[in-house]
């Protein structure tokens, strides 16, 4: 796979992870591929931090108006459901911080065994800020990463994070090109995989220890 | 007889309703004075008042944003013209040159987790002497001896669980943006436009509104109104959002 068709094949799993009713806050990046893939019969709320639910693609009018009233976290014209709602920055981060997220989906540099995430700096970098991503994952009920395994084949699941943390032991799903993971008391365990790679090629491209799952399932 | 005593009251009330002055956005900037602490609204420069913005020509300035805008564009074009000497907010990955400025030493930077900022700034506005929040713990946003944290972290312990102690922030001047204002003051927002600028109306001792419009009193309505007059002090009309 080429790097587009493993986005594709990340966000593909990913959306598989939402639920009817789900209220939803993605990371940019991949994780706005997710939706594409989200079930006709699957509701999902996206949550934007910058202030509203119910966040949708542009309508094609408004940005002829060349005027937006709505744009997503990244600053680019967005639309919004008609059940949606806006709010100011303080009520944004109640819904967030106060646990009324069921799932955000972020990508990562590091992810660690313990469910310690570092994706906001690289030291001696540009620094950019956190924005909303240490909130996001101190207060969503479930923080699924979905990034590549490895960066340039070095592994990112590791032992110990390297890079300053965004958290301590929040994550609880790793979604990579290479399988599914799922960070529990004991360690990370690989639930699926991707049979275009052998458990060998993805445990050594995993610094940490991969407990394989007793109900080891293929990745679709 | 009865109607024309309540006829006149009414008229008598209206007729005293105090009208918010209104000014232009040269006037606005220069409200701004050298060495001042502002607060400037907006998410990446979506409800940033920018007439005012671009007008402010004071030195030296503490700035508090959710972000640095974009290059030359928003609280960007403080930093475009070196008049900010110490920014506080949660991202600034979308204006390369505030990283060039810090990395010059030409301007201070300190980081806050964006729900963290948001809060600082309603505990000023709310009389509040902080807010403990849990994120941060565990990271370089609660060591003040890294040079993008914010100084003074303490970390409190409620019933087992571990919270981070943030002080509030004040202003002396907020720069804020709504779609709609009545003549007495009484601000409405649009869309996306809000984040940051019903807080920091609350925050700071001199509060200037950029509006789109501005109606006769009454037209937006007591159930409508998000910033209430009393923290409004001048309005300055902006039809076109200015880039």
């Amino acid at each position: 796979m080429n790097k587009e068709e493993i986005k594709h094949f990340i966000a593909k799993r990913a959306a598989r992870e939402l639920e009817d009713g789900d209220v939803v806050n993605l990371g940019i990046g991949l994780p706005t591929l997710i939706p594409h893939y989200v079930g006709q019969d699957v509701k999902i709320t996206l949550q934007s931090e910058n202030g509203f639910i119910g966040l949708c693609a542009c309508d094609e009018k408004v940005k002829e108006d060349g005027i937006y009233y709505i744009v997503d976290p990244s600053g680019n014209p967005a639309g919004v459901e008609h059940d949606g709602m806006f709010f100011d920055s303080s009520f944004s981060f109640t819904i967030i911080r106060g646990g009324h997220v069921d799932k955000t989906i972020l990508g990562s540099m590091q992810v660690a065994e313990n469910g310690d995430i570092a994706n906001w700096i690289i030291p001696g970098k540009a620094v950019h800020g956190m924005g909303g991503a240490m909130d996001l994952v101190v207060g969503a009920k479930k923080v699924i990463v979905t990034m590549e395994h490895t960066q340039k084949g070095m592994p990112k699941i590791l032992k110990r994070c390297t890079y300053p943390l965004t958290a301590k032991g929040v994550v609880d799903m790793i979604i990579t090109e290479m399988g599914v993971m799922e960070i529990t008391p004991e360690g990370i365990v690989l639930k699926e995989y991707n049979p275009q790679y052998t458990i060998e090629e993805i445990m050594a491209a995993t610094e940490a220890h991969l407990i394989i799952s007793d109900d080891l399932k293929v990745m679709e | 007889m009865k109607n024309t005593i309540f006829l006149a009251i009414f008229l008598y009330t209206f007729a005293n309703m105090s009208k918010k002055e209104i000014i232009t956005a040269e006037e606005a900037g220069a409200l701004i004075k050298d060495g001042m602490t502002i607060m400037v609204g907006g998410f990446m420069t979506c409800g940033t008042a920018k007439s005012i913005v671009n007008a402010v020509k004071a030195h030296d300035l503490t700035v508090i944003c959710n972000d640095a805008g974009f290059e030359n564009e928003g609280c960007g074009r403080l930093l475009a013209r070196g008049q900010v000497k110490r920014l506080i907010a949660s991202h600034v990955g979308l204006n390369k040159q505030c990283g060039e400025l810090v990395n010059a030493g030409k301007m201070e930077l300190k980081l806050q987790p964006q729900g963290t900022l948001v809060e600082q700034i309603r505990a000023a506005g709310a009389g509040l002497g902080g807010v403990l929040t849990p994120t941060g713990v565990g990271t370089i946003v609660a060591d003040s001896t890294w040079p993008t944290t914010m100084e003074g972290k303490q970390i409190i312990e409620v019933d087992g669980k571990e919270y981070l102690l943030e002080k509030p922030l004040k202003g002396d001047v907020a720069i804020i943006k709504g779609y709609v204002a009545d003549e007495s003051g009484n601000i409405r927002y649009k869309g996306t436009l809000r984040n940051f600028n019903p807080l920091m109306a609350t925050a700071c001792k001199m509060v200037i509104a950029e509006v789109e419009k501005i109606v006769p009193t009454g037209e937006i309505g007591p159930d409508f109104v998000e910033t209430p007059h009393i923290f409004i002090d001048y309005l300055v009309l902006n039809p076109m959002d200015e880039k």
